[in-house]
């Protein structure tokens, strides 16, 4: 019995190290494991140092954090809403977000208002702002309503109003300013400059923290919010860590590497799958690890394909959702 | 559970002027009423008069429109209002009507999840919180299945794990909303003599709704009678000798009959 979940820790240990080796050789130079180990510890030439240091470890890096927040997220989510098809987008992130990008690149030079202030926030401030935004109003809101299922529906209504708004936008733009939004919908992990590392991973960090701190109450909530509270749930105090944890996770990503699908709404269903357990103990970090290696594939075949990482993740995402699903009747049997 | 003694003169449940309902309908209405430790309550009464509402009040899931209700703390009682979500916790266990399968999750991990309120900050069961576990398994007679998982078993079986899961809160209440409704007959008494024993062996006030009349009076206690918008509260023969039942439980077609103790259809 203990010894599945430690046997398959350690073989995703062992593929994220594989992926992550692999994830710095390729690009548009190819190098080998040596020459990246040489470039990290400061040997051989100027030019290596710097693609491996300046580039392929920040966009590697991105990729781990990114595949963690998303998986963690969407695992949180499918609790919450003991529903199957939840992911990190549902209460809005993404539609918040590309409504805070849509004003950023399309509404403001539109009506002349560009100014520094503005400019020096960038695509990511606006879109951090834009999440966090949609994600407060949906939880004041939520806080007065006792069912999940409308806040669900509340959340994903909400969602489709601000589509509105942003396609209003997309259609006054003009070409420029469209193909630069279009392109944010298109998601990139390579977009994110060293200093933002520094926001990234911090916000990624706490979101995770959180994460293992809501292991307690997401377990209990698999019971259904009824018998979680009269297990001793504060249900008010869980929902806000874990829309708070969503901002920090789903939130900061979106606004640094754009609105990446599918990962939040796959990769719980994998690890559910491989490790055969519901308890979230063993849940999170698997979904965390297995977040973390499938980030790092699709960030390769991104590379070797030359394709954007959101079509990527959504070729690679979509397979294995329909896979489980019709492997794995109880999934959808909750 | 040691503490029966003392709790013997003590009620487990005490309501008083009691009125529960939604919006501005009213369906129990200053109801007072006392429950003893060690007894089973059969909550009857008939569709829409209140017996969910009145269970989740107890549970602590809804606000009561007025009026007080007071749980046991072991030594007195103590209002359910200005208990910390710990202590009702660890007071009243509930087991709704809802069905519980989650996919891989074993009848122990569903029976350890009882152990929550106890338990730390990621639910570590410590070897009290696994003995307790397999107690309460053993005391409903599932101990063989403790390593089945929920989504392989029949609805009876469930229906004893989720008891066993109130049973391992090891709260001095207990609640349980029609408990019997998915079961067939054999399981159906099987399961209230259960709960009868368990009232009377682990000290408990345990108090559950329930369609089945003639279950209810010959093996519950206590009864309480939801009279819109009254509550009586006595015991079983009691309240069959004052002809509530009778009154209560008649259609055109049907009429309790109280030397049979059950429903008879009226002869035309």
């Amino acid at each position: 019995m203990k010894s599945r979940p430690a046997i398959l820790f350690a073989l995703l240990g062992a593929v994220i190290m594989v992926l992550l080796t692999a994830d710095m050789m390729t690009g548009s130079v190819s190098l080998s494991p040596g020459q990246i180990w040489d470039a990290l510890c400061g040997r051989g030439d100027s030019a290596t140092i710097s693609i491996v240091r300046r580039i392929r470890l920040i966009k590697a890096l991105v990729a781990i954090v990114s595949g963690a927040a998303l998986s963690a997220s969407g695992l949180q989510m499918q609790t919450l809403f003991r529903n199957p098809l939840a992911g990190p987008y549902v209460l809005g992130i993404t539609s918040g977000a590309s409504l805070g990008v849509a004003i950023f690149l399309l509404a403001v030079p539109a009506f002349g208002l560009q100014s520094a202030a503005l400019s020096q926030m960038g695509i990511a401030g606006a879109a951090w702002i834009g999440s966090a935004a949609v994600l407060a109003v949906i939880a004041a809101v939520g806080r007065r309503i006792k069912d999940i299922m409308v806040i669900l529906i509340l959340g994903m209504m909400f969602s489709s109003g601000v589509g509105a708004v942003v396609q209003i936008l997309q259609y006054l733009s003009h070409e420029d300013a469209l193909k630069s939004f279009v392109m944010w919908t298109m998601g990139s992990l390579g977009d994110v400059t060293v200093s933002q590392m520094w926001l990234l991973i911090p916000a990624v960090a706490a979101g995770l923290v959180i994460s293992v701190a809501v292991i307690k109450p997401l377990n209990l909530l698999l019971f259904g919010e009824q018998y979680a509270v009269t297990m001793g749930l504060d249900l008010r105090r869980s929902r806000a860590m874990i829309f708070l944890s969503t901002t920090l996770l789903a939130g900061t990503v979106t606004a640094f590497c754009g609105p990446i699908g599918f990962m939040g709404l796959a990769v719980p269903h994998v690890a559910r799958a491989a490790f055969a357990t519901s308890d979230h103990r063993v849940l999170m970090p698997a979904t965390i690890l297995t977040g973390i290696a499938l980030m790092l594939a699709c960030d390769i075949a991104s590379k070797c394909l030359v394709l954007p990482i959101n079509s990527v993740t959504a070729m690679l995402g979509i397979p294995i959702v329909i896979w489980i699903v019709l492997k794995n009747n109880s999934i959808t049997r909750r | 559970m040691d503490s029966t003694e003392k709790q013997q003169h003590n009620p487990a449940v005490r309501l008083r002027g009691l009125t529960v309902g939604y919006g501005s309908r009213l369906l129990i209405e200053n109801a007072d009423a006392d429950f003893m430790p060690g007894r089973l309550v059969g909550l009857i009464g008939r569709n829409g008069t209140g017996k969910s509402t009145l269970l989740r009040a107890l549970a602590g899931l809804d606000k009561p429109l007025a009026g007080e209700i007071d749980l046991t703390d072991g030594v007195g009682l103590a209002s359910i209002s200005q208990m910390t979500l710990e202590q009702r916790a660890r007071t009243v266990a509930f087991v709704t009507t809802k069905k519980v399968r989650i996919p891989n999750m074993l009848a122990r991990d569903v029976v350890g999840m009882g152990r929550a309120p106890y338990t730390d900050w990621i639910g570590r069961l410590s070897d009290a919180d696994r003995d307790a576990v397999d107690q309460s398994l053993e005391m409903v007679g599932m101990e063989a299945y403790a390593d089945r998982p929920l989504d392989r078993m029949s609805d009876g079986e469930c229906q004893r794990v989720m008891i066993a899961r109130a049973l391992a809160q090891d709260t001095p209440v207990m609640l349980l909303d029609e408990p019997t409704s998915f079961l067939d007959m054999p399981n159906r008494y099987d399961l209230c003599s259960l709960l009868g024993r368990l009232a009377r062996e682990r000290g408990k006030s345990i108090i559950f709704s329930t369609h089945e009349l003639d279950i209810a009076l010959s093996l519950c206690d206590d009864i309480a009678l939801i009279d819109s918008p009254r509550l009586i509260a006595m015991p079983a023969d009691r309240i069959v000798a004052e002809g509530h039942i009778q009154r209560l439980f008649a259609s055109s077609s049907v009429a309790f009959d109280p030397s049979t103790m059950r429903m008879q259809f009226k002869q035309q």
